[in-house]
């Protein structure tokens, strides 16, 4: 094996672009590891952690693309690997089957679109601010995707927008939907009456999704990103946002999504709600459901809690707590049976595997504090999976996290890294399996048909023990989205795994199940 | 443009970076444009610095 390293000076691509394209190279014969990137500060400390750097990586700036791979050379070349790199990249090329005219800076840009009114940022952190800047003193309204942007620029942008009257959703803002136009990641949904405002992704594509399965639509759907409603940002977007919505002649109700907000910020929050001529649903997920009445707010206890009552406030309807299934209670407990019989007395564990940050979090938190789940995203600190006992216990990952994602795409973009953790994570030990199949602009283009052949997979392993799993899932996205609904819910079925019409059903049925092990139900065939 | 002005607009999307966002606008109808985008300077960081200030030279 040798480490090897071509560079290419002053050839830029986009992360997402290189990280797929890494991911091709690794299945070469004789590649035994291999990363695509920019010379950044990140790309090559990465190349350094994974032993691929050379002497070479010295001269790299920013702007020049490198490839560096650990080669069996009796198997094949760094020319053939460059060759490969040359062809996936052409194809890509192709298949975007464009030559349209891409000027080169943000001004002439604006110059080219006359009538411009949003920039879409996506470009490396560290130079994301400057764009941004720009882009709002031109008078645009920004959709920030980037992360890794220092707080302090967050904070200083967001005044800037708010001074001029703009938008500024973000950083690390991943859906929107602008005058029924989805942004970055978001399912298509039909238009309607009702806007949200949103601090977590696919906290609101849930949301959203589970309005239009209800038959109403939404009106704009406004980002915020993570960080909008902590202390040092003071909730500058979800204000903008909410006072946005309330002089929005076509938005009937207001939904709002968040983590539970630093106390300050919610008090702001309240402030407005309190005022608010129209009806507002907050979903603070695990918040103060006392201070969000007190506001005069509707509080929820899910995100598909969250658009059941927007629905029915807007129809006019009485509402209560959404605490149970779509399906009869007595099809459930069948369910719960039927899959609870096909365990081990000594199948005891969950594994949580997430793509979505937000749906990890809502399950962790309806689960609730009879069970002990070990996370990235831990709910107390000693919950933290490196305290996980022997590699044994309950587990519930966010795997779009950064420990994740260094170097490679986001699991809703490629399914790789889920697929690694169903191989690595699933044991004979593991009871129920409980994932989101994230659907929409921006996702990966089969994710219920990789997660049905992981679980082939794990079932065709767990069988020469004499084994089964249970696998729950639930699926984000509508019939209106490409990789669609239906055709995701019929490909999981047909891997035998269950799916629910929302999160936190899925979560329901998988606790459901875990409480009938309890009871015994193991060894029962 | 305040942001009720821009609900009552047609969108028109600059896109700086992932060219999937652009071409999923693009295939939505979207007027679009993508930005050839590389980081100004080389990326570097105190030729980036040195052309922030020029910049803020020149607007004052």
């Amino acid at each position: 094996m040798t480490i090897q390293t071509s560079i290419k000076k002053n050839a830029y691509y986009d992360s997402v672009t290189l990280m797929l394209l890494s991911r091709q190279l690794q299945e070469l014969a004789g590649v035994e590891d291999v990363l695509v990137g920019m010379g950044t500060d990140l790309n090559l400390d990465l190349a350094k952690d994974l032993g691929l750097a050379t002497g070479e990586f010295d001269t790299l700036t920013p702007n020049d693309l490198f490839i560096a791979a650990k080669i069996d050379e009796a198997q094949i070349s760094m020319k053939a690997v460059e060759d490969a790199f040359n062809a996936y990249l052409n194809k890509n090329a192709e298949s975007d089957s464009d030559e349209d005219y891409q000027p080169t800076s943000l001004s002439s840009a604006i110059q080219a679109l006359p009538g411009a009114n949003m920039v879409l940022v996506s470009v490396p952190g560290q130079y994301a601010a400057a764009e941004v800047e720009d882009a709002l003193d031109a008078g645009l309204h920004v959709m920030l995707f980037s992360d890794n942007v220092p707080v302090e620029d967050e904070l200083r942008l967001k005044q800037k927008a708010v001074e001029k009257g703009l938008l500024m959703m973000g950083p690390d803002c991943g859906t929107a939907i602008i005058n029924g136009i989805p942004l970055c990641f978001a399912n298509a949904v039909r238009r309607g009456k009702i806007g949200v405002v949103g601090a977590s992704g696919t906290g609101t594509q849930e949301v959203t999704v589970q309005i239009h399965k209800l038959g109403e639509g939404l009106s704009q759907v406004i980002g915020t990103g993570g960080r909008d409603l902590k202390e040092q940002i003071g909730g500058l977007m979800m204000i903008q946002g909410f006072e946005s919505l309330i002089a929005d002649p076509e938005t009937e109700l207001i939904v709002l999504i968040s983590k539970p907000p630093d106390p300050s910020v919610a008090e702001k929050i309240y402030q407005i709600a309190k005022s608010s001529p129209k009806p507002v649903v907050i979903d603070f997920i695990g918040g103060d459901r006392a201070a969000i009445e007190a506001a005069g707010a509707i509080p929820c206890i899910s995100l598909e809690d969250a658009a059941q009552k927007a629905v029915k406030v807007l129809r006019g309807r009485e509402y209560e707590d959404f605490t149970g299934f779509s399906l009869p209670e007595e099809q459930i407990e069948q369910v719960v049976e039927k899959e609870a019989a096909k365990l081990k007395s000594d199948q005891t564990e969950l594994r949580a595997l997430f793509t979505g940050g937000t749906l990890a979090d809502e399950a962790m938190k309806l689960l609730g504090d009879h069970y002990e789940i070990y996370s990235n995203i831990p709910l107390s600190p000693e919950m933290a999976i490196e305290n996980l006992p022997e590699g044994r216990g309950h587990i519930c990952l966010d795997l779009g996290e950064d420990e994740f994602t260094r170097g490679r795409p986001h699991p809703m973009i490629d399914p790789q890294t889920r697929t690694e953790f169903f191989e690595s994570h699933v044991d004979e030990k593991t009871a129920v399996i409980l994932v989101d199949v994230v659907l929409g602009f921006g996702s990966y283009k089969d994710p219920a048909g990789a997660v049905a052949d992981s679980v082939r997979e794990i079932r065709q392993r767990l069988s020469t023990q004499g084994r089964d799993v249970v696998v729950i899932a639930s699926v984000c996205g509508t019939e209106l989205d490409s990789q669609d609904l239906n055709k995701s819910i019929a490909t999981l079925e047909a891997a035998g795994i269950i799916v629910l019409p929302s999160n936190a059903q899925a979560v329901r049925l998988t606790d459901k199940v875990m409480q009938r092990i309890k009871k015994g139900a193991g060894d029962v065939r | 443009m305040s942001v009720n002005d821009l609900f009552k607009q047609e969108l028109k999307v600059v896109n700086l970076g992932l060219k999937s966002f652009y071409s999923d606008l693009k295939s939505q109808g979207v007027t679009t444009v993508q930005v050839n985008w590389k980081p100004k300077a080389g990326g570097k960081k105190n030729m980036l610095s040195l052309l922030s200030k020029i910049n803020k030279v020149k607007q004052s």
